[in-house]
Parts: C-alpha cells; structure tokens; sequence
C-alpha cells in the first residue's frame, strides 16, 4: 500500500526507533557511516563552502613556503636551461636519470585519482564518494607537473616543438616508431580526458557554489557551471555522461603508465628491456598514487576541517586498499627480480650486483619502506584508521617509490654491454633542486585549488545518502541501499 | 629495419686487432678532423670523456701474467640500428645513398633516448658549449658543424670525406676508387690497423679481407648488424 505523501519525509529526517536497542544502533551506525549520517544538503553545502573562503596565518606560511621552493626549481631550470645539462649529474652512459624517474612519479601519482573515481565508481563502492575529487586533484596536477620533465629534461628546449605533430611545408612529422612520441600521446590523451571527467562531475557544485556566493566568485562559478539548474534531465545526462566517461578513461589510465614504461623497455638495455613492465609500472604507479591520496586525505581533512566527510571507514577502505596494492607490488617486483637473478644473463647480475653493492643503502631502504612497513602494519585496522600512522607509512611508500624509479632509470643505464663504458651516477644540485621544487610546486597548485573548487564532490555525498535506508531484521537495524539504475 | 642491398655505397670498416697498439693517434686525428671538444679532466672523472672513437682498455689475467687488450669503439653504423627507431624526431636516420647512420645536428632536440638504446655507448650528448683551449680553435674544420650544446653527436665515418670524394669523382666523370676515401682515423694509424673501403665494392681492399676466420663484430648477438668488422687479435688466433 503506498503511503500518504503526508508521512514521508526528507532522506535526511530518518525516524529515530522507539525501542532503546535499536535506536543505539541506529545512533551508531551514525556515527561511523557518512552514507547514513545524512544531514540537510544545504548543511553540507555551507561545510563545504565554509572553509573554501577561509584563509589562516598557516595557510599564507605553507603558500609562501611552497612558493619559495618553486621559485628555487624554476630559477635552477633557468640557470640550467642557460648553461646547458652539464651542470646536472648526467653522464655519458647514464643519460637519463631523476627527470625521467620524476615523469614516471608523477604521472604515477596521478593513477590513482582516475583509478578511485572511475573504477570504484563503475563498482558502486559508496567509500569514493567524499574523496573521489580530492583524488581526482591529484590526478589533475600530477600531470602537470609530469608533463614539465619531459621538456626539463631535453637538451634543447626552444626545438621542443619538433616533437609535435605540427603541420609544416617540409613534411617533417614526428617518428610514430619512437615510444617517446606514444608516451606524449598517452599522456596528453589522459590530461584532457580526467580532465573532462573531472569537470563534468564539478558542474553541480560549481552551480551550488554559484547559488552560495556574491560578485566575482559567483560570476566566475556561474560561467564554470555552464548554466546548471538541476533538472532531472540534467542529472540524467551527466549521469549517462559520468559512466561513459568512466569507462573511456580506465584504458586510457592503464596505456598512460604502460607507454611510460615501455619508454624504458622498448630500449635494449638490460634491466629496462623486460615485458612486464607494462602491468609492473602499472600496479606501481597505483600504489604511490593510492598512498599520495591518502596523504592528501589526511592534510585535507586536518587544515580544511572536513572531519565529518573522510571518517574513519574512508581510512580504513583505502588502507586495505593500499595493502592489496602492496601485495600486487610484491608480486610483479620479485616477478621481474627473479627472471633476472634465475637467467643468470652477465649484465643483469651486473645490474643486480650494484643494487646490493654500492647502491645497497638505497635498495634496502626502498624495500623497507615499500614491502616492510606497509605489509608489517596494514593489516591492522587500528593502523589503518589512525591518520599519524597512515601519514607516516603514505610518506614512506612515496620515498620507496621514487627511490625504485631512480633505481630503474639511473641505476640500470650505469652498467651496459661494454664494461668499459660503466660510470656511476651521482645527482646534483638541480636535480634535487627540480625535483623538490617540482613537489612543492605540486602542493602549491593543491592549495590554491582547494580555495577556489570545492574539494568534496557534496551531490555526490548526498545522491549515496539519499540512496541509503535502514531496515529492521529482527533485532538488529541493516543498512540497505537503492539502485536507481 | 634491416638493411637492404642498394645502388649506394656500404662504407665499411675493419679493426685489425692484432695491429693496433692503442696508440690512441685516430683519437686525436678524429678531434682534429670532426672538431670534437676536448672534455677537461673533472669531465672526463664524471664520466663524459667526449671521443668519437676510443680506445677501450681491458686488462686481462692477473699480476704480474697480466696483459691489456685494445678495443678502438666508434660508431658501428649499424645496418639494424637501435638509435633510429627511437629518436622521436628522425634526428637520428638511416642514409640509403651511403648506409651509414646520420645524426641531424639541427634537428636534434636532445632527448637522449638515442644514446640509451645503443648498446656501444658511442653516442656522446653535447653536455656544454663547445670549447676549445687556445690555439685549437685556430684548426676548426670548416667542412664540418661544431655542434651547439644539447644535441647528440657521433662519429660519421668522416661523411664530409665521403662526400667529398664522391663528388670528385663525379665531376671527374670516373667510379669511385677503393682507398680514395680514408677518414681521419684510419689515415692516422701508423700500424694500417683501421682499414675503410666500400663492402659492395667487390675489389675493394674490405670486400677482400671480410670473409676472415678471425673476423667478428662487437656485440653481434644483439642482431644490430654492424658495419665495423673486428679481427681478432693476440693469442686468439694461434694455432689457424
């Protein structure tokens, strides 16, 4: 029998339960599930907002500190750019190294925005919902600063533009054979594409935004919402749109970091010319992308206040996650050590030579930050729920991360067929300068970002609380959850 | 793609081995001739010793039975080469006239993915400006670009010889000769250990001396098809 309109109420007014028992259920479930905590979108609209205007002391200090080292990077890339490469550490056997390391990172970084709100998307998983944008953010600006070291690293900058495909009276076209030109395809194809993607999904709240705010600011999110009024025929379409989307941008994500890694094995050096990398780099780039979300969770929720949206179940989602990824890592890193170590082949036991001889400190530390810590502390909810821990360990699968990038970039090219040819490398001062920078340039843009987007997709965060019912089964209260599909 | 038998020229080299002292004279022809920057002695300790060909050492046995080997390396301008594919903006091409391999030294933008991919390390990156100490920039070949710095160089065979020779001849109206073309390091050599000459030339002197029992070519099993041949040298070839 369908009930009178008069008795249904608002999603967000669920009737508290006479019995005691229950309504302490009820109450619990509250306050450990955002999709049952449902609160007045207009509540959630003003949290969201609220700090978005909201600019401390510690926030000009972080933006002037940030800003100082990317004044550092950019002055060092002029001065580099004026004497040429010979003030880095390159060699004439190691010709790439961290500029190269710090493309497979950053882009690297950026998997796991893509991976979170168009995979786990497709898979219904209500835990993306509060953190789908911030991951997407980092999505966004990974490759920016990604795609700034291809063009750091080149020997001539101003002729960059011959490795375009520009139109010219001489028929001069780019090599369609050279993994570097399908690299820069893959990587302009995922910019634009999870950058379309990104903003399809921000067109709801820039138009709540724009319905929250005065002068240029509404001026500015009323262009950006492209007239959004929220009809259910809008809704439909970007709903439609938004799976779409998610379903174009998933392979786009897998061939962005295998066409990294093939950078490195479709060459015929050894320790770089090994089929896996694709799916390795892959599962990699996931892993430092799944940990540099968290970081970014867990600074976005302290300085923005933003407790009520990234609980703890969201910590705990992404740090199983995270453990699954550590287990993946584990599997194709020792898969590819132990083809090596077992072919025996005299230049990769060179290779692995060097990484538990001179290189030995590094290699050990990569394995303790990315393979110890991660897998000796995950398992455990208390870990994955507590933000100090979860910061610690996301720092340290960055710092594993990029030293395994190094190791594979610089590291391999130092031993090559004719011994005579073996040279060391040592960075110096701008790479290390670039590569800090280029971080905090990353930062940089973060910051400002939050203050100008809202950071937390909210109609997402309300379409799942909307989507959530609680029912009785006897004794106890389940949550239940509606498809409307 | 591999190399197909053509109307052109296959410049060839031959590395005798058993003749070579490592006297180290080809790399000093070489310098003079291609105007290759001189690397000071911090460079060369960072690794980037900047010869189009060099004499690599090996020392081999123990002390005091110990012997050193000399391997000239220089571009083996292979008929398969790694370098070609890679480069994303054809700076690095495959001549069909001479069958050699061609860097365009202006349309280089300094990638560097050429010099990783080539298993012999020839290919040297122009990490400075070209300098040269007083009074060497007073002998720059004029036939020959001094490279601007961020652009891949290598050794060409002396390809403004080539060039020039072939052009003599033209306006000569006569084929070209074996032995009329000899670039700077094999002109240099005192003990005739590098010998040049065009393969499908059938008299030429290479033609002659590649079928050899000692000949091999460096790294032969990555199938780059080099056009420099080696012929073994010391004690690997007694008792033929």
């Amino acid at each position: 029998m369908l009930e009178s309109r008069a008795t249904v109420g608002p999603y967000w007014e669920k009737p508290v339960p006479d019995d005691e028992h229950l309504a302490q259920q009820v109450e619990h479930g509250r306050e450990q599930h955002l999709m049952l905590d449902a609160r007045p979108p207009a509540e959630l609209n003003q949290l969201t907002l609220a700090t978005m205007r909201q600019t401390g002391p510690r926030f000009w200090i972080a933006l002037a500190g940030l800003g100082a080292m990317t004044l550092a990077f950019l002055t060092a890339w002029a001065i580099q750019i004026f004497s040429g490469l010979g003030i880095t550490g390159l060699n004439r056997s190691v010709m790439w190294g961290p500029y190269i390391a710090n493309l497979i990172y950053f882009i690297g970084i950026g998997h796991a925005g893509t991976f979170i709100s168009a995979a786990l998307r497709l898979m219904r998983m209500d835990f993306r919902r509060p953190i789908a944008r911030a991951a997407e953010t980092i999505t966004l600006f990974g490759l920016a600063c990604a795609a700034l070291f291809p063009i750091i690293h080149v020997g001539r900058i101003w002729k960059l533009f011959y490795m375009m495909p520009i139109p010219n009276q001489r028929e001069l076209w780019p090599n369609f054979r050279s993994a570097l030109f399908w690299d820069m395809m893959a990587i302009t194809t995922y910019l634009i594409g999870s950058t379309l993607f990104m903003f399809v999904a921000l067109i709801p709240d820039f138009a709540m935004a724009r319905d929250h705010t005065t002068g240029w600011r509404r001026k500015v999110y009323g262009a950006l919402s492209l007239g959004w009024r929220g009809t259910d025929g809008e809704w439909h379409r970007l709903e439609v749109v938004s799976n779409i989307l998610s379903f174009v941008i998933i392979p786009v994500m897998f061939s962005v970091h295998t066409g990294v890694s093939w950078n490195l094995s479709m060459a015929i050096q050894p320790g770089w010319h090994s089929a896996i990398f694709g799916p390795f780099f892959v599962v990699g780039a996931l892993y430092s992308g799944v940990a540099a979300v968290i970081l970014v969770m867990i600074i976005v929720r302290k300085t923005m206040r933003y407790g009520y949206f990234m609980r703890e179940e969201h910590f705990n989602a992404m740090g199983i996650f995270l453990l699954i990824l550590t287990l993946s890592w584990i599997y194709f890193y020792f898969a590819e050590w132990i083809t090596n170590w077992y072919g025996n082949l005299p230049l990769e036991k060179a290779i692995q030579a060097m990484l538990t001889g001179p290189l030995a400190p590094m290699f050990y530390l990569m394995l303790f930050c990315n393979i110890v810590v991660p897998l000796g502390t995950l398992w455990s909810r208390r870990v994955r729920t507590s933000l100090p821990a979860m910061f610690i360990i996301g720092i340290l699968i960055q710092i594993g991360m990029y030293i395994e990038r190094v190791l594979i970039v610089a590291g391999s090219l130092s031993r090559n067929e004719l011994p005579f040819n073996w040279v060391n490398y040592t960075p110096h001062w701008p790479e290390v300068t670039v590569t800090l920078g280029t971080l905090a340039f990353l930062g940089l843009l973060y910051m400002v970002f939050t203050r100008f987007v809202p950071i937390i997709p909210v109609w997402e965060v309300y379409e799942g609380q909307a989507m959530q019912e609680s029912r009785r089964v006897g004794r106890a209260v389940v949550s239940t959850r509606t498809e409307v599909h | 793609m591999a190399e197909e038998r053509n109307n052109g020229h296959k410049w060839t080299m031959i590395v005798d081995l058993d003749k070579c002292t490592g006297c180290q004279a080809c790399v000093v022809a070489c310098h003079a001739e291609n105007n290759v920057p001189i690397s000071s002695e911090d460079e060369v300790i960072r690794g980037r010793a900047n010869h189009w060909i060099r004499i690599e050492r090996y020392w081999e046995g123990e002390y005091p039975n110990v012997k050193a080997r000399f391997l000239p390396v220089f571009c083996q301008q292979c008929g398969n080469a790694p370098c070609e594919p890679v480069c994303p903006v054809y700076a690095s091409y495959h001549s069909t006239e001479e069958n050699v391999n061609i860097q365009v030294y202006n349309r280089c933008v300094g990638t560097r993915y050429c010099g990783n991919n080539c298993p012999y390390r020839t290919r040297l990156f122009n990490f400075w400006a070209p300098r040269f100490d007083e009074p060497l920039e007073q002998q720059l070949n004029p036939d020959v670009t001094v490279r601007s710095p961020g652009v891949m160089e290598k050794c060409t065979f002396c390809i403004q010889r080539i060039r020039r020779g072939r052009e003599q001849a033209n306006i000569e109206g006569r084929p070209l000769e074996d032995g009329e073309i000899v670039p700077a390091c094999a002109q240099a050599c005192p003990t005739d250990a590098l010998i040049f000459g065009d393969k499908w030339n059938e008299h030429s002197r290479v033609a002659q001396m590649v079928p050899s029992e000692r000949q091999f070519k460096l790294l032969e099993n990555l199938g780059t098809e080099p056009a420099v041949y080696y012929l073994k040298g010391g004690e690997t070839h007694v008792g033929e």
